[in-house]
């Protein structure tokens, strides 16, 4: 039951963040928790193939995606952030697109749920390859600095299983060399699909690498989208003044399997799953609003039903929408004709 | 071909890049060049010499040893508007780069319905015949002309090397651009001056003949013509076609020649199974068998790893004209 509405605000560090701001993040929260659910119901019925689950990564990837500055910086996800994709813009409908795999969906139907692409949004177009986007990442933020565009930073996220990647060290390694304007965000879930932390790395804290690298690292609590937000604001501002790169890490954990093909039944422990439940970031934010007085329990309550409703809504549009052609595999292969003969 | 200018300079294969790098480093100056030891040194070879002095060091930039993300860099450049030519210092070093080059470059177009795009470059010198042993003289297409969305290029003669340069670096997609390096000072000839393009996947005829198609690419098409010229003193006709795009590759000029001469040899530096030389026996097989008046033959390298460092276990690997003339001899009396 949430705690009682309070009239006063009580004090807490916000870095800056408005009321509306902090009820956007919760928004965001609430929004990717539901669709990740509606991709897992929708494969167990049968209507999908495939969804990938993100449980826990919500209040990371809230807070960081509040950092972002829209229509200017670039955002060069991995496979596991559809809150940060919904919290730079991304519609529920767009990711509905996605998970049925529908001609209007970013690649035409042809990538994996949750891999999009829009220049518009600034969201750069993924593989599933682990690691693979953190170089483009740097590119990217190489062409940022060589064209002087002042007040641009390029962030980019992954999860600690990235980390092991020779590229990712290739990557950091890079930005350092060259003081590029890009912040990486490590989304650490103590979980490479069935491998733990221990059978990842000698000592569990990625952002203790950055010294190697002669940059800032910096640990946040990644069920906190609030110290999340702090610290990736604070990197993407260095970043943005010409201040060089800089290494996040947000510790948060996977609730669900790697993916609905997955079973992390055969791997971990119900008991150490259901002990980490206690810092599900999703009731714990609202709790934590409603305790400071920036949201209502009503409004609360309100919130989930629109965003209910939304999912709903943006389910039956997409689901009623059409397949790609199968003339469309044909499509996009050069600018020009695909015929490997002329 | 489209050439600008009528005048015209006489350079080798390491000339022809150089001269086509600067071009395309002054005229747009969203091309940046990147690469281990092209900044300071000028690349190995010396084909980016004093670049850095004129351009800057941050658009010809000296890379630290790491060649997936000299490409996954250059990925990233290309999606956010540059023109990217990066460079894998031999073709030999491009194996950590795959991923880069197959999983991402070849996919961005395809993946993003064509939201985003990689107009890319990566030059690599590749071949042997200069005693560079297993790590520095390996060919590398068959490895990468399986893959749709990738552009390869392997052109023999000056000319060609700028056109097909140009045409590279103005190519919307990526583009794989190899250079045989036993022809960088070695081969010379006739460049025009000025900006000219060479479509990509057009083969050229470079000697006429009726009684036996000859197509190959890279190095082996200097030492085919050489054989082929002196067959003419036997009275023995055989034409020579090179390739110069191995992606696409020019299907209409193969079976046009085999059509005439009935025959076909494949000659290639690479090894021989799975090679350029099958795709192309399969295809005119499917296309034009019953014209052939003889089995289409493949004289490649042998099914080992590597030439070795040693001279014989190197000449044992590469042909030579002499055992061109053989088999095109053979061929023409079958």
């Amino acid at each position: 039951m949430a705690a009682k509405t309070k009239t006063a605000k009580a004090a807490f560090e916000r870095h800056g963040l408005t009321d509306e701001q902090l009820i956007a993040i919760w928004r965001t929260m609430l929004v990717h928790r539901r669709l990740e659910a509606r991709g897992f119901e929708l494969n167990r019925q049968g209507k999908i193939p495939f969804a990938s689950a993100g449980e826990g990564h919500e209040a990371v990837q809230a807070g960081a995606a509040m950092a972002f500055e829209r229509g200017k910086d670039i955002l060069v996800p991995y496979y596991r952030d559809l809150g940060l994709d919904l919290g730079i813009g991304l519609t529920p409908y767009e990711v509905l697109l996605s998970l049925f795999g529908r001609a209007a969906d970013h690649s035409g139907g042809r990538q994996f749920p949750h891999h999009y692409a829009s220049k518009q949004l600034g969201l750069y177009t993924i593989s599933s390859i682990i690691a693979a986007q953190t170089s483009h990442a740097v590119g990217a933020a190489y062409a940022v600095k060589l064209r002087k565009e002042q007040g641009r930073a390029v962030l980019t996220t992954f999860g600690d299983g990235a980390t092991s990647e020779g590229e990712w060290h290739e990557a950091l390694n890079f930005a350092s060399v060259h003081k590029l304007p890009i912040v990486f965000l490590c989304e650490n879930n103590e979980w490479a699909i069935s491998t733990p932390l221990s059978g990842q790395m000698g000592q569990p804290n990625v952002y203790k690498r950055a010294e190697g690298y002669g940059m800032p690292g910096v640990l946040v609590d990644g069920f906190d989208p609030i110290a999340v937000y702090g610290a990736v604001k604070q990197a993407m501002d260095r970043a943005r003044r010409g201040g060089g790169p800089t290494l996040v890490e947000g510790k948060c954990y996977r609730f669900l399997s790697h993916t609905t093909d997955d079973d992390d039944r055969t791997y971990r422990s119900r008991d150490e799953v259901n002990a980490r439940r206690k810092d599900d970031p999703v009731p714990n934010f609202e709790r934590f609003l409603i305790e400071h007085g920036v949201l209502t329990a009503e409004a609360a309550e309100q919130m989930k039903s629109s965003v209910l409703a939304e999912a709903n809504e943006a389910t039956d549009r997409a689901e009623a929408m059409p397949y790609p052609q199968p003339s469309d595999l044909y499509s996009q292969v050069y600018a020009g004709p695909w015929e490997p003969w002329q | 071909m489209a050439v600008a200018a009528s005048t015209s300079k006489i350079l080798n294969n390491v000339e022809a890049v150089r001269e086509t790098l600067y071009e395309a480093m002054k005229s747009d100056d969203r091309t940046v060049i990147l690469g281990e030891d092209v900044g300071n040194r000028g690349n190995v070879f010396l084909i980016t010499k004093d670049f850095v002095k004129e351009f800057g060091e941050e658009r010809v930039i000296d890379t630290p040893i790491a060649e997936a993300s000299i490409v996954g860099i250059a990925v990233g450049m290309a999606m956010e508007g540059l023109r990217p030519i990066a460079e894998i210092q031999f073709a030999d070093f491009i194996y950590p780069a795959f991923n880069q080059i197959v999983g991402e470059a070849a996919k961005t177009r395809y993946r993003s319905n064509g939201e985003y795009t990689c107009p890319l470059v990566i030059r690599t010198p590749y071949g042997g015949g200069v005693r560079g042993a297993l790590s520095h003289s390996v060919s590398i297409e068959a490895l990468f002309y399986h893959v749709p969305g990738l552009k390869i290029v392997a052109p023999a003669f000056p000319a060609d090397v700028k056109g097909l340069l140009n045409a590279a670096i103005d190519d919307p997609d990526p583009v794989l651009f190899l250079e045989h390096k036993k022809t960088y000072r070695l081969i010379k000839g006739e460049v025009p001056d000025g900006h000219y393009t060479i479509p990509i996947g057009k083969a050229d005829v470079k000697k006429q003949g009726n009684q036996l198609t000859v197509v190959s690419y890279g190095l082996y098409v200097h030492w085919a013509l050489e054989a082929a010229n002196a067959l003419e003193q036997e009275g023995l006709s055989v034409e020579v076609i090179d390739l110069r795009s191995i992606r696409p590759m020019d299907r209409g000029a193969i079976l046009e020649s085999v059509r005439k001469t009935r025959k076909l040899l494949i000659v290639h530096e690479d090894n021989k199974f799975g090679g350029i030389g099958a795709e192309i026996s399969a295809m005119v097989a499917e296309e034009a068998l019953f014209e052939l008046d003889a089995p289409i033959r493949r004289l490649c390298a042998p099914d080992v790893p590597a030439m070795g460092y040693a001279l014989p276990l190197e000449e044992e690997y590469m042909s030579s004209p002499a055992e061109m003339a053989d088999a095109m001899r053979e061929m023409v009396r079958f």
